[in-house]
């Protein structure tokens, strides 16, 4: 390693596999983990106070869905004792009477809420799951009433890109101070599914002009984050901020990862907490030094200026499309096939108008299925 | 449209405050001061700290430049300037309230 590896500042701790939802764009890989195999309460914030030592200044709490943890006061308590900034990401279905307060008592600094659709029957039918749009109206009014605060999160694909406009008047009415408006990425189950999410071009450049002008419009109002396609851009994302640079994610099983979708890279071996500790892990695994800095590097990006912009992109996009974790992201114009992520998007809207939208393969524990061959 | 808040200038008599998302926190880990969001983590040079630092809801625009101008020996019409402009763009950005 040519440069000196530098404390992490973020953490996405992923409690558990569970969920009452069954989103076909979930980011979890496909063998969910059952409740079993998750670590418990002393693990978890044993982790978390090395977390604090190592230098972490945030935590995002998170799933599946993480208020399925009856401890999750107690992990929010340890974190905020630690002064780590605490962001509870939820789908705000099923929270027992409470806990929202309980969970604010315990130092939550802030609250993400996802929303499957602006509309109450697209999220019932994305999430698949009757009634769970009311709910979340009322996990978001709970929320502001313990004085939380909040983002609403929209997870955009083809079939609710129309509803951007609406998104962000729900956002607005519910109060939130900021909206994040995340094209889903292809990874986990999204990959699966990704012939039926993938929205076509029009929709996605109307899309970038409604975002535009509502960040215009909403200034000092409301905060847009903008979460742009990958498949129709011409310069990568520096996924995670470059690989193990500075955010990791845990497993619910304490699989220390660096990225969400690492697992899918079959060279690489990961270790779990409680066997190592987390500083050990963090600057030893052979993991995380994979793809770590730029010496790992082919052409393109070896030698291009932006390899310190976008760390030559994400390694599992790489992996899935392009066959080599140690390509460069084909999102990027520059990689050898980028074009194919035209034909891909292509494929798509074809699969759209000969299959009907119906036929997500829904997220469940235990459903057995293998990621789309295609790519 | 249900816009239930409205966009707030700076105006010299605000008496801006970091909303409960936003706190400041310093970093043994790194010695220095850090600036905690939802999603981002900023690191303010001197003059941005003691700018926010003062933002506690009781000293208006006008106290913050008073102070900021007696501290850094400078020119209240200059540091005015700064500290009206940053304070309006970290309101855009919902960081600070007004
Ligand atoms: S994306 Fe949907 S299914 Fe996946 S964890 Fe979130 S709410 Fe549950
Ligand atoms: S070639 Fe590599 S470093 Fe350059 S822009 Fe593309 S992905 Fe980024």
């Amino acid at each position: 390693m040519s440069e000196p590896i530098l404390p992490p500042i973020g953490m996405l701790a992923e409690l558990t596999h569970r969920c009452p939802l069954q989103c076909p764009y979930c980011s979890n890989p496909l063998e969910l983990l059952k409740a079993n195999r998750e670590l418990d309460t002393q693990t978890w914030l044993d982790l978390f106070s090395q977390a604090a030592d190592l230098g972490v200044l945030q935590v995002h709490l998170s799933g599946g869905e993480p208020t399925l943890r009856r401890d999750l006061e107690q992990l929010i308590a340890g974190l905020s004792a630690r002064g780590v900034y605490t962001n509870l990401i939820t789908a705000g279905v099923g929270i027992a009477e409470g806990r929202i307060e309980a969970f604010a008592e315990a130092g939550l600094d802030h609250l993400q809420l996802s929303f499957q659709g602006a509309r109450p029957a697209t999220t019932d039918r994305i999430g698949n799951h009757q009634g769970s749009h009311e709910k979340k109206l009322e996990t978001a009014r709970r929320a502001r009433a313990a004085g939380l605060p909040l983002t609403i999160n929209a997870p955009v694909h083809r079939h609710n890109i129309q509803e951007v406009p609406e998104y962000i008047d729900l956002a607005l009415s519910l109060g939130a101070e900021r909206i994040e408006i995340a094209n889903v990425q292809y990874a986990g189950w999204a990959l699966t599914n990704r012939d039926r999410l993938m929205p076509d071009l029009a929709a996605v450049n109307r899309q970038a002009d409604i975002v535009a002008a509502a960040r215009e419009r909403l200034a000092g109002i409301m905060d847009i984050d903008f979460v742009t396609p990958d498949y129709f851009a011409i310069y990568p994302k520096p996924c995670m901020g470059g690989w193990a640079r500075d955010a990791f994610m845990v497993a619910p099983d304490g699989i220390v990862l660096p990225c969400h979708a690492a697992q899918t890279i079959p060279s690489l071996r990961f270790e779990r907490f409680g066997e190592r500790r987390l500083a050990e892990i963090w600057t030893d695994s052979p993991a995380f030094n994979a793809f770590r800095g730029t010496d790992w590097m082919q052409e393109p990006c070896r030698s291009c200026e932006r390899r310190e912009v976008d760390w030559g992109g994400c390694r599992c996009q790489a992996m899935a499309i392009a066959g080599d974790a140690a390509a460069t992201d084909p999102a990027c114009v520059k990689s050898p096939i980028h074009k194919y992520m035209a034909i891909l998007t292509d494929a798509a809207q074809e699969e759209a108008a000969s299959e009907g939208n119906e036929s997500f393969i829904f997220r469940r524990i235990g459903a057995t299925i293998r990621p789309s061959t295609r790519a | 449209m249900t816009a239930l808040r409205k966009r707030a200038i700076v105006s010299l008599r605000s008496a801006p405050s970091l909303p409960r998302h936003v706190r400041i926190q310093y970093d043994p880990v790194r010695q220095a001061f850090a600036v905690l969001s939802p999603e981002k983590v900023f690191w303010p040079n001197e003059i941005s700290l003691d700018i926010l630092r003062r933002c506690d809801g009781q000293s208006t625009v006008d106290n913050i430049i008073t102070g900021l101008a007696a501290d850094y020996d400078a020119d209240p019409e200059n540091v005015a300037a700064d500290v009206i402009a940053f304070l309006q763009e970290w309101s855009d950005k919902l960081l600070v309230k007004l």
